[in-house]
């Protein structure tokens, strides 16, 4: 029954519906497709008994004709999300053996619906990342490598673990979160399709927060179909949620009428950035051309901020973070670390429960919301964010999707870039102001480079049109053709 | 705490009363921030309960204890009676108002940030009226009002070495209340703590105990020369009672004007004041004070107030205790300091007019304020808890005005009443206690005390106010229930005095 660990959510449902196979059998086929794959690093921990109770209590619905929207579908859930009574680390020592007593409000949904969890997914730290490097629990490895290379590559980050167990065959599909690419930079490297929806589409509520302005919750799966499934009922009107929004959640899947005919899909000139590896250009090219030959018109459209995304975000996220993150301190849970005194307590458990690059932005975020800095640049950078959301704005109003590439490259090597923040920083510079704007954005797999890499294309959309996403992106992945399945390497 | 950006700057023109340095006249300058405990069953962010008094750690959420992935979720009732407060500080209500981050590490704090408002509150100015003894008022301008959450507690008396912390306060609604530097004395601060607290009680938005720590003040002081330009101010944090706040200020002018006039200089700093030695202590510097890194919070959209709701609000506010001292002396034709002590606690004002209803409106302001009031600081009693009721109180002062018991008598049925209980009707009928009106035994009474002191007649027709003798006498035969006006008249006429 190997080939259960390939179907796409859409094909399962079905198959669960039609009795096909149980969801008993889906789920051992995953648990033991995550067992092989322990190489890959994927999880932090692994919920098999979990599991096959819910595909017990799954079958059981099944057979009395009550299943829900996901009955019986085996994902993973990435590990900053809360769920109840299962180790939640978010990737950092810091948070060391803690088991939250509540769950947050989309793995709810996704539990509601009948989900099964198979474990919680590995990432960067406090979702600090590109590469998945920085989480303590060592990084996750790409399933792809490059033609004729066993050289080990990054699955990107910080939904590390997400994209690489999809991408791996190791789970239907998995939760993430994007505050600056976290979705889209690692679906694309993995080559498989994420969407981080709206600003408040879903609800923040029990998800360890990173940058609460930016920080938003999305599906990681193998077909566009598929994240627009999980998307429906990911999404939400949460009233523990101040900043999610009241606001009805559009049947996705029908709206993914495969017409685009007459859709007028701007192309940002400032994506074309300087250094751009021709790769990249020529795939936005095909994109072009695939759009176009599905009767969609292209825009030339500019947005003028862009080149100050980046820094913006490196301001506004870890000034954010900063305040965020000052609730871990020996107290009241995860790791303590004994001091002489309180104080001592507090810096002992800090330094040594937070890795560098969450050390580094907590020390950046509180710099620049200091007496005498706060102006210069927390609050510049915030009327920055305004002028890219402006930017945006105007683009729409002559277009109505934009298209750009989904990240300046492909995989890379493990440690290739981790001496370098600025290099790993510039991963998400396709992908930050999307969540500077609070935009919805998709990435989509769009064929292998020259050496066999995967490559995306992201789709941006308007605020709340996530269904005009799935829409184009399912064009896109028509026109671009099923990826090959990475060689299973891995598999003991 | 500390607003930072509250501007120094008073709207008082007149000098207050001075204070004597070795180098001349000293002005105390005065401005308050008082945290009032939000009146709200829960707290501010959390569904959590706000009551007072649960064993520790009894009301906790996870928003309050901080843990990861929780969010604040506002209180809409808790702005309600801020702005509630604020229309009854007649100030203005800001209909966009922003929750900012204060961010700093302390045990009781478990986020490691406490939200508040900073640079945008939703209550901005106001005034507050304060009568003070001797007939004058003068008015304390209001900063702003914001709201923000209490912090923890910690607890340092329960283990040898550690300190344990009780979050039940953690997240309860405070609103900030922050007067302009418009105070000129200790009396005048104690005042406006009083006025205030009387202001948030009849708008039931703090109950304003003190001893529980619903209402605290942190007392910015300063000395200056009159006329000359502020001077550097300390903040003494957390005075939790009238009393200790006029100490404070006093102590702190003094220590002021003893450093300056010693050849020192004020540093601007946080003081604690130690109410067992009646001392304020330097607690911090300005250069050790914290830097908050205040932000917005993410997690909070900006709190925006509809004009119809703020109507709505404006619409349902009770009489206030200005309104309510201008009513009691145009309709009761009440002194302003009568009205100004009934009108001091809702539940007095109100115990008053239900005394007057359709009686004699001054004598029964006298007979409150008096005899009741005075029997109730005596015992140290709240009017809630008076053994004699508003319709007792009432029947007495209608039984003085009808004329069938004398003020002394209705002096003697009050003590009854208080300590037995009873209708004061019924005391008076049962006891005998009517006042004699019946001219004939005034008559025989009075014919017999003449003629049983001769000699004192003798004595009284030469010195006319020995008559008040006589009149004592005769009282004292009919047990003073005699009227006391006809005996006086009567023994002046038998004597041609």
């Amino acid at each position: 029954m190997s080939d259960l660990t390939s179907l796409t959510i859409a094909d399962a449902r079905e198959g669960l519906r039609k009795k096909s196979f149980s969801a008993r059998e889906l789920t051992e086929a995953h648990i033991k497709a995550v067992e092989k794959a322990r190489a890959l690093n994927c999880f932090v921990t692994e919920t098999p008994e979990i599991a096959l109770k819910g595909a017990e209590e799954a079958d059981k619905r099944i057979a009395a004709g009550s299943a829900r929207a996901l009955e019986g579908i085996p994902l993973g859930i990435k590990d900053l999300f809360c769920t109840k009574g299962v180790l939640t680390t978010a990737g950092s020592h810091i948070l060391d053996g803690f088991q939250p007593p509540y769950e947050s409000t989309v793995t709810r949904n996704l539990f509601d619906a009948g989900v099964v969890m198979l474990g919680k997914l590995n990432m960067d730290e406090f979702a600090m990342g590109s590469s998945n490097e920085t989480s303590y629990h060592k990084p996750v490895i790409n399933p792809w490598r490059r033609k004729g290379s066993n050289t080990p590559l990054v699955p990107g980050g910080s939904s590390g673990g997400s994209a690489a167990s999809v991408a791996g065959r190791l789970v239907l599909g998995a939760t993430g979160t994007d505050t600056g690419g976290s979705i889209r930079q690692p679906a694309a490297v993995t080559g498989i399709v994420g969407i981080k929806p709206t600003y408040g589409r879903c609800s923040r509520w029990g998800i360890v927060a990173f940058a609460s302005s930016l920080d938003q919750a999305g599906p990681m799966a193998r077909t566009v179909r598929d994240c627009a499934i999980l998307m429906k009922t990911m999404a939400s009107h949460d009233p523990m949620d101040s900043t999610s929004v009241d606001l009805p959640v559009p049947d996705y899947e029908a709206a993914m009428t495969g017409d685009i005919k007459g859709l007028k899909v701007g192309i940002p000139k400032e994506y074309r950035i300087d250094g751009m590896p021709p790769e990249i250009e020529e795939l936005w090219q095909k994109g072009i051309q695939w759009l176009k030959d599905a009767g969609a018109t292209m825009v030339d459209v500019s947005l003028p901020h862009t080149k100050y995304a980046l820094p913006a975000y490196y301001i506004v996220a870890p000034a954010e973070a900063s305040s965020n993150l000052a609730r871990y301190d020996g107290v009241r849970f995860g790791l303590r670390v004994p001091g002489k005194d309180i104080i001592s307590m507090y810096e002992n458990t800090r330094a040594a429960g937070f890795g560098r690059e969450v050390q580094r932005r907590v020390l950046i975020g509180t710099y620049v919301l200091s007496a005498g800095y706060y102006d210069a640049y927390y609050l510049k950078a915030q009327k920055l964010r305004t002028l890219i959301a402006r930017d945006f704005e105007d683009a729409y109003k002559k277009c109505d999707v934009l298209l750009t590439p989904a990240t300046p490259g492909p995989a890379f090597g493990i440690a290739e870039k981790t001496d370098d923040p600025i290099a790993m920083y510039l991963n998400d510079v396709f992908t930050v102001t999307v969540n500077l704007a609070g935009l919805p954005g998709i990435s989509v797999p769009a064929g292998l480079n020259r050496e066999g890499l995967p490559l995306g294309l992201q789709l941006i959309g308007k605020a709340f049109d996530e269904a005009t996403l799935f829409r184009v992106g399912e064009v896109l992945e028509k026109a671009a053709g099923p990826l090959p399945r990475p060689t299973p390497w891995w598999e003991v | 705490m500390t607003t930072a950006v509250t501007a120094v700057h008073t709207s008082r023109a007149d000098t207050g009363p001075l204070i004597e340095g070795a180098t001349g006249k000293w002005e105390v300058i005065v401005g308050m921030e008082v945290h009032a405990q939000v009146l709200s069953k829960a707290k501010l962010f959390s569904g959590a309960s706000a009551e007072f008094g649960a064993d520790p750690n009894e009301h906790v959420s996870f928003v309050d204890a901080a843990m990861p992935g929780m969010l604040p979720v506002i209180n809409k009732y808790c702005v309600e009676q801020a702005v509630k407060t604020g229309l009854g500080l007649k100030a203005a209500i800001n209909h966009r108002s922003i929750f900012d981050r204060k961010n700093y590490f302390y045990p009781d704090l478990p986020a490691g940030y406490q939200i508040s408002q900073y640079k945008h509150p939703v209550v901005g100015e106001g005034v507050v009226i304060v009568d003070l003894p001797g007939g004058k008022s003068i008015s304390v301008g209001i900063e702003r009002l914001h709201l923000e959450q209490d912090a923890g507690k910690s607890l340092h008396d329960q283990h040898p070495d550690q300190s344990f912390v009780d979050l039940n306060r953690a997240g309860v609604a405070l609103m900030e209340i922050v007067s302009r530097p418009d105070l000129r004395s200790s009396e005048e601060a104690a005042a406006y703590l009083k006025k205030l607290r009387a202001i948030l009680r009849y708008l039931g938005t703090c109950d304003g105990n003190m001893e529980e720590g619903s209402m605290r003040a942190d007392v910015n002081v300063s000395v200056r020369k009159p006329g000359e330009p502020l001077g550097t101010r300390c903040e003494i944090k957390n005075v939790n009672s009238m009393r200790f706040v006029a100490q404070a200020v006093d102590y702190e002018a003094r220590r002021q004007i003893d450093v300056i006039e010693g050849g020192g200089k004020i540093n601007q700093e946080t003081r604690l004041f130690d109410s067992k030695k009646g001392e304020t202590r330097s607690m911090r510097s300005k250069e050790e004070a914290h830097d908050y890194r205040y932000f917005p919070d993410p997690d909070l959209l900006p709190l925006e107030l509809e004009d119809a709701w703020v109507q709505r609000i404006k619409g349902s506010l009770p009489e206030l205790p200005d309104d309510k001292k201008d009513r009691f002396m145009r309709d009761y034709g009440l002194s302003l300091y009568d009205a100004g002590v009934l009108i001091s606690e809702r539940e007095s004002a109100d115990f008053f007019e239900a005394v007057a209803k359709g009686r004699d409106a001054k004598l029964a302001a006298n007979w409150v304020i008096n005899e009741l009031f005075g029997r109730l600081n005596k015992e140290d009693k709240s009017i809630g808890e008076s053994p004699v009721s508003a319709e007792a109180m009432g029947a007495i002062v209608s039984l003085i005005s009808d004329g069938t018991i004398s003020g002394k008598i209705a002096k003697d049925v009050f003590e009854i009443a208080w300590s037995e209980g009873g209708d004061p009707a019924a005391i008076v009928e049962k006891r005998g206690l009517k006042q004699v009106t019946d001219m004939g035994a005034i008559e025989a009474a009075v014919d017999e005390v003449i003629a049983a002191n001769p000699q004192k007649v003798e004595q009284a027709k030469a010195k006319p106010t020995l008559a008040g003798w006589f009149v004592g006498q005769v009282m004292k035969a009919t047990g003073g229930k005699a009227n006391p006006q006809a005996v006086n008249d009567l023994v002046k006429k038998k004597l041609g005095v």
